[in-house]
């Protein structure tokens, strides 16, 4: 057992400020442990979103000494023995109160990408797919929508009004993995990169480096999505059937799925 | 931001309201929706954050992909074995015949599970079931389920965007909100009202909702965070099991509590984060200090004959099963749990009280990355340990309440009009123990029958009740109740409150049971109940985690108390309920259900329910020798019971 110097930040959207703690720590714990123990002996109200403490739900997502980590899976031991440890919420999200934000964003973008879609002509049970297929996107689905790639993204980080047209790693990702599905019949690319934003991604993958399921989005999902893109756009065949008026068939926009509300 | 004085209730109309959006939750709100309701969905989390993600070795489902010989008759063989034939037995037969569409279903609506050579739907071993009959991904199953079921959600939603212009018109998620009250309507002495409504507040901003619903699925999940050592997560607070009580519903079987086998033990603040049971259907095995493989010890007279009995014989079965009995690591988990309990108490445990899982000598490095990919890395991250070059220290952890509301298990209805129930929030299905991958699969299975029954019960009534009188008073009582926390300056820390009962049920109530020491619970928990009425949590109402847990204190207590009741009550060891002072097995009480109810303090009573027969083609399923030892000589079927007056006659 040693006594730590936390410093959490404390407010709502209106703003706020990082108050100290002095706080006991113990072997082999991680730093929501410590949020937990503030809670219950000195600081009943601080906000703190988790679930699972276990590093599958992706709900305790914080900024630990300036770096975007899930609390439950950060331990105190990385920490030199006197290094006063800094816990703020997410910076590209709202602030609720104390260390949770208003993460809706996300939730629209999931919104606005069109579903998976097989073959109307199939039923349940008639899928045929090989391991090696779908372990790629396996890779994606192990996503535990923490949402800490969308908020180190810079282009969304520091820049509020790119939010509007560009989905982050999170979602464009999930483009990806619906493109590479075997059985999925819809065409994203066209969207991928006209509405979501494909485009504003220049492959600096402080994604994938933030990543705590080590999902390399960057390498694996983003710049194989942006070739598929550029197939899309700039393949001769496409160019030459569609002056034949054989024209490809993208997959529009969903309508009216407008700005995800909050609403009460 | 609401002030604390002022009750401001925002008001919501719907055809079903789902409490819970776990798998159950999503299952029952889809099928409610695809029936035309306009359906709610509260969550008291984000949306796909439930406890359902931390679900890890996969559904069972009967697909024969792996096994041919597999088929829904020997699932539910094996689902009354592992349920040591408490279950109820029509559930159990629909669980077992309709697992397999519910997991063709999801991967028709994107899921990505693991494939078998010829491009199927992998299914992996475990224990208890005879055949590998497990559908998963890797060793995370659970989030391939939610995110499933959540993506599902957005396509409906994206449908009615574009055929009614708005996303929510006829399904919509009320993301961290939680529920405190049900209202109900009319109603008197032994008849409980009909569900009229719902009352509760949303986590981020305080404010207060009340729905308008003619009908209300409950899919909460369980009680985990009433014990100290747990794989649940925050969660887990009994409260569906506590809104069903107070509107009147009984709950069955609450004494039978899941430990499972292995949860992490070290360092502290891990203790009780699962390991999966995939590790053993994989291959793993247990070892205590000594380094003897345990389990031959331990295997139980009602099973001796469908386990090996030497370590060759069960290492032959992973790649022969037809010519060799199972490994006894594949038990059923209340008796590896109780095995593991025995060694640690005897002086054979690991170093952190636990025993040895090891997995690292059983495959190769690569394969073990591959299988066992978040085992792999929570291990790592969380206690320095490389699982695929040393063993794991693992011990027993609260993790499944057998217990829940009495349903009807062809519409999930309870006995209040209008309320239904699925998923572990439900009783009977499991019987006395679940065997591992049937929650999956129950998920699906009852949350699909849920919505389907509360859509069925709305076009039965005929017209919508007008109760808005009635909503509108529960509402404001509600209200005032749920403010009476912020005002209370000098009451109780509910953090140190919530510790002491986790201590309680932990150490009076939990794996191995005595009956003072549950008279003693039930007395701690009645002094319990009244100094949660006096908690005070600092603070506004805005995501305010201490008035949180102040609003939940008093579910956990009330199924404390149902628990404790239950089990004090019977007085045999069977599944998830072991007694010191009462070890055997009684055919006696096989045929009883304990049905626990409350009055209007939080008091339970208890009475005790016939247990349905199984029907007799079922029942032919099963030798007489194993029959013998569970059911009472008048239960036996004549013919079984004819031969075995015949053997009696030939000795």
């Amino acid at each position: 057992m040693s006594e730590r110097v936390f410093r959490v930040w404390r407010g709502s959207g209106d703003g706020g400020g990082l108050a100290e703690y002095r706080v006991e720590v113990n072997e082999g714990e991680v730093v929501l442990d410590v949020l937990h123990r503030l809670q219950a002996t000195q600081t009943p109200d601080l906000a703190v979103r988790w679930n699972c403490k276990a590093g599958k739900c992706g709900s305790c997502s914080v900024e630990i000494n300036g770096h975007p980590r899930l609390s439950c899976m950060t331990r105190m031991s990385v920490f030199e023995p006197d290094e006063v440890v800094t816990v703020t919420p997410m910076r590209t999200f709202p602030v609720v109160r104390d260390l949770v934000c208003d993460v809706s964003y996300n939730y629209q973008k999931a919104r606005e990408i069109p579903s998976f879609a097989p073959d109307p002509a199939k039923k349940p049970g008639d899928f045929r797919m090989q391991q090696v297929d779908v372990e790629r996107m396996q890779e994606f689905r192990k996503c535990i929508e923490c949402f800490l790639c969308n908020n180190v993204c810079h282009v969304i980080r520091d820049h509020e009004e790119n939010k509007e047209h560009f989905s982050g790693p999170r979602y464009l990702m999930r483009v990806a993995e619906l493109e590479m599905h075997p059985e999925d019949t819809a065409d994203r690319r066209l969207i991928a990169q006209d509405e979501f934003g494909m485009g504003y991604c220049n492959i600096t993958k402080c994604c994938s480096e933030v990543c705590p399921e080590g999902i390399r989005i960057t390498d694996n999902a983003l710049i194989p999505l942006k070739e598929r893109v550029a197939d899309r756009k700039y393949d001769p065949l496409v160019w030459l059937g569609s002056k034949i008026g054989r024209r490809p068939k993208d997959t529009p926009p969903v309508p009216n799925v407008g700005r995800y509300s909050n609403r009460t | 931001m609401p002030p604390t004085t002022q009750p401001e209730i925002t008001r919501h109309e719907y055809d079903v309201v789902v409490i819970g959006a776990g798998g159950a939750g999503l299952r029952a709100a889809i099928a409610a929706r695809e029936q035309g309701k306009r359906t709610a969905v509260i969550s008291k989390s984000l949306f796909g954050k439930a406890h359902t993600v931390m679900a890890e070795g996969g559904a069972a489902a009967a697909l024969g992909n792996a096994n041919a010989d597999d088929e829904w008759r020997v699932h539910f063989r094996d689902t009354i074995r592992g349920g040591k034939f408490l279950n109820d037995p029509r559930m159990a037969e629909l669980h077992a015949r309709e697992a397999p569409e519910r997991i063709l279903e999801l991967e028709y609506w994107g899921a990505l599970f693991d494939r078998t050579a010829d491009g199927r739907i992998s299914q992996r071993n475990f224990g208890g079931h005879e055949y590998p009959r497990l559908a998963h991904v890797g060793d995370r199953t659970g989030l391939e389920m939610i995110r499933t079921l959540q993506q599902r959600v957005v396509a409906l939603q994206q449908a009615d965007a574009a055929e009614l212009g708005d996303p929510e018109a006829r399904i919509r998620v009320f993301a961290e909100t939680a529920i405190t009250r049900l209202i109900t309507e009319g109603g008197d002495g032994d008849a409980p009202g009909r569900i009229v409504g719902a009352f509760g507040y949303r986590r981020v901003d305080g404010g207060f909702v009340v729905f308008e619903a003619p009908a209300v699925v409950l899919a909460t999940g369980g009680i985990g965070k009433a014990f100290r050592t747990t794989s649940n997560s925050w969660e887990y607070t009994g409260d569906g099991h506590a809104l069903a009580l107070r509107a009147g519903a009984g709950l069955i079987n609450m004494e039978f509590v899941q430990f499972h086998p292995t949860g992490m033990v070290w360092p502290p603040s891990v203790k009780g984060i699962l390991v999966t049971e995939s590790v053993r259907g994989d291959g793993g095995v247990l070892r205590n200090a000594d380094g003897e493989r345990f389990m031959f010890n331990y295997v139980p007279d009602v099973f001796r004959s469908q386990y090996a009995e030497t370590e060759e014989e069960a290492d032959g079965w992973y790649d022969d099963p037809a010519n060799h009995r199972r490994p006894p690591e594949l038990l059923p988990r209340d008796e590896v749990a109780r095995a593991i309990n025995t060694e640690v108490k005897e002086g054979r445990g690991s170093p952190h009280g636990g025993v040895f899982l090891d997995v690292s000598s059983r495959l190769p490095a690569e394969e073990i990355r591959r299988r066992l990919p978040s085992m792999h890395h929570q291990f790592k991250e969380l206690a320095d340990v490389d699982i695929t070059a040393e063993p794991m220290e693992v011990g027993p952890t609260c993790h499944y309440v057998m217990g829940g509301v009495r349903v009807d298990a062809d519409t999930a209805a309870s006995d209040v009009p209008g309320l239904f129930a699925a998923g572990e929030v439900a009783g009977g299905m499991h019987g006395s123990n679940r065997l591992g991958g049937n929650s999956l699969s129950d998920l699906l299975v009852f949350g699909r029958r849920a919505g389907m029954g509360a859509a069925a019960y709305l076009d039965g009534l005929g017209g919508r009740p007008d109760a808005g009188a009635v909503v509108d008073r529960a509402a404001s009582e509600a209200a005032a109740e749920a403010l009476r926390f912020l005002k209370q300056g000098d009451g109780e820390n509910p953090y140190t409150l919530h510790a002491e009962l986790q201590e309680t049920m932990n150490d009076l109530v939990g794996i191995i049971r005595r009956g003072p020491e549950m008279e003693r619970a039930l007395e701690r928990l009645d002094e319990l109940a009244e100094r949660s009425l006096m908690l005070s949590a600092p603070g506004d109402r805005v995501y305010n985690p201490g008035w949180h847990l102040a609003l939940a204190l008093p579910n956990m207590v009330l199924v404390s108390r149902a628990v404790t009741a239950a089990a004090l009550e019977r007085t045999e060891s069977r599944g998830g309920h072991t007694r010191d002072d009462h070890p055997g097995m009684s055919p006696e009480w096989r045929r009883v259900s304990l049905e626990v109810r409350s009055d209007a303090s939080d008091r339970v009573t208890l009475t005790r329910r016939p247990v349905a027969d199984i029907p007799a083609e079922l029942l032919g399923l099963f030798e007489h020798d194993e029959l013998a030892k569970y059911l009472t000589k008048e239960e036996l079927p004549e013919t079984v019971a004819a031969d075995e007056a015949a053997e009696e006659g030939q000795s």
